[in-house]
């Protein structure tokens, strides 16, 4: 079977700095992966050129066994909330039509069926109602699911996002990883975190980045465990570390 | 007041308000909104070496002006797209290079000595039919321009990398924008002079975009606030005995720090 995203021995370099070494990674949507590690170890590097936006120095990204410029319609970025200019004049509504630049025609407006679309994602994100909002006049967490609400809105098989909770309190950060597991039953999330915890709580797949990348499975049943005995968990630092091993530790507890 | 339009060249002057005010609405908020006012800055100034080079080689200034602006403008949007963190030095040879080379190309065109105050500050009661001409068809380029690509333009300020994977091809598109602003800087700058373009591509943008939410409007607000500003520094001008072109950006720059300190006042 193919694979949804599929890396092989990507290397990649910042001015004769390597960034990424031997990257070998694979990746099927009813997955939500979370790409983890220390800060400069490449983790958006690593993101920006699965979604295509970075050309790998050497080896190979596959995004639906293709090239992933030549599917971007099929997927979708939340890039990190980041936004320079405060006065921006745009409301929410338009934000999320952006998502429907691709599907509509090139020179018309939007059409009813795009509006629809955008109505129907800010409601699947919780934001109904701030339509006709300044989108800087919001908070980080309610932009951010704006952002999530235009990705939707694009269609997309796989939700790409690059920290989406860091200017976000924690509760926040918990609705807002809930929501993203609520939507992985129908699309594939990727998400970039520094939160070790979130991989732990919310994701099926951890990839640990720096400089190379050491995936772990957390399987059902493991979640499973977590959820009942608090003392049994995965030991945050082996994913840390980033060694491969078995994942439950009883031996250390 | 009524009088004083009855004048043919205060028709030119305010139908070239119009014009100029609807470009610089246009246009100006795309530059805002994607803090370009520098390149802006950079091909206004730079395109003065047009009109040297025009001058010492005997052909009609505005065409060297217009042309030269353009190749600028080609060269700003190469090296803004191919390296985002050098940019604003290197506008800054840009714009300082374009004014030395048309002062020295006047100084070697022999007996001919241009007059660099009324390319600075332009000569808004002299514009003849052929600029109005020339404006017209720059006004319809712009408004074509971000008609078109409305949609297109709004994604690729608010969020370049979101629109480049839904598919906007940016590269073209930024490119585009950089040459219609040389093109309208260019051809405003004939009736108006170097500053009150920059301070028409500014001032009602920066005003207008705290009272909306949406780039169209912004567009709208901006184009009303010029003609407002022109009109009221032509009547002010008229009256005082002052230079038009001054009395346009005096008017609008008492209406930016009116809303600066309103707002500082507010928050």
């Amino acid at each position: 079977m193919q694979n949804d995203i599929e890396i092989n021995n990507l290397f990649f370099s910042y001015d004769g700095t390597s960034v990424l070494e031997d990257i070998t990674l694979q990746y099927n949507s009813k997955d939500f992966l979370a790409i983890i590690g220390p800060n400069g170890g490449g983790k958006s590097t690593l993101l920006k050129m699965m979604i295509g936006l970075l050309q790998p120095l050497q080896g190979e990204v596959l995004l639906f066994g293709k090239s992933p410029l030549h599917v971007s319609h099929e997927i979708a970025y939340v890039p990190q909330d980041t936004i320079a200019n405060k006065d921006f004049p745009i409301k929410v509504l338009d934000v999320v039509l952006m998502g429907r630049l691709s599907k509509s025609k090139f020179f018309a407006p939007y059409s009813k069926e795009d509006y629809a679309i955008a109505y129907e994602m800010l409601d699947k994100v919780g934001m109904k109602g701030f339509e006709n909002q300044k989108i800087n006049a919001l908070s980080g967490g309610q932009r951010q699911r704006v952002f999530i609400a235009r990705a939707l809105a694009c269609d997309a098989k796989i939700i790409f996002l690059d920290e989406p909770t860091a200017s976000i309190d924690t509760a926040g950060q918990m609705s807002m990883f809930q929501l993203l597991k609520t939507l992985n039953k129908t699309v594939g999330i990727v998400i970039v975190s520094h939160d070790v915890n979130v991989a732990l709580n919310y994701a099926t797949k951890v990839a640990h980045v720096n400089k190379t990348l050491y995936l772990h499975d957390v399987s059902k049943e493991e979640s499973f465990t977590l959820a009942q005995n608090p003392k049994e968990h995965i030991c945050p630092i082996e994913l840390i570390c980033a060694r491969r091993c078995n994942h439950l530790h009883k031996e250390l507890l | 007041m009524i009088d004083l339009f009855a004048f043919d060249f205060m028709q030119n002057a305010l139908f070239a308000s119009v014009l100029v005010s609807v470009i610089c609405g246009v246009i100006g908020t795309l530059i805002v909104i994607n803090r370009m006012v520098f390149i802006a800055g950079g091909i206004a100034h730079g395109s003065y070496g047009g009109i040297g080079l025009a001058l010492y080689f005997g052909i009609a200034p505005m065409l060297g002006a217009s042309l030269f602006a353009l190749f600028l403008g080609l060269v700003i949007a190469y090296i803004t797209h191919q390296n985002s963190t050098r940019i604003d030095s290197l506008i800054g040879v840009i714009w300082a290079f374009g004014m030395a080379l048309g002062i020295v190309m006047t100084d070697l065109t022999p007996g001919y000595n241009v007059d660099l105050m009324s390319y600075l500050f332009g000569a808004i009661l002299s514009v003849s039919n052929e600029d109005i001409y020339g404006m017209s068809s720059v006004f319809v380029l712009v408004l074509a321009f971000a008609l078109l690509f409305y949609k297109q333009l709004l994604a690729m300020s608010f969020d370049a990398q979101f629109a480049k994977l839904r598919g906007v091809n940016v590269t073209l598109l930024y490119f585009g924008l950089v040459l219609m602003t040389a093109l309208g800087v260019v051809i405003v700058i004939r009736a108006v002079g170097l500053i009150l373009v920059i301070a028409l591509l500014t001032i009602p943008p920066y005003i207008a975009e705290k009272m909306t939410n949406s780039m169209g409007s912004m567009m709208l607000i901006s184009s009303l606030l010029s003609v407002l500003f022109c009109v009221t520094g032509l009547v002010l001008s008229s009256f005082f005995n002052l230079s038009a072109g001054a009395s346009i950006i005096m008017v609008g720059s008492i209406s930016f720090f009116i809303q600066f300190l309103y707002s500082k006042w507010r928050t």
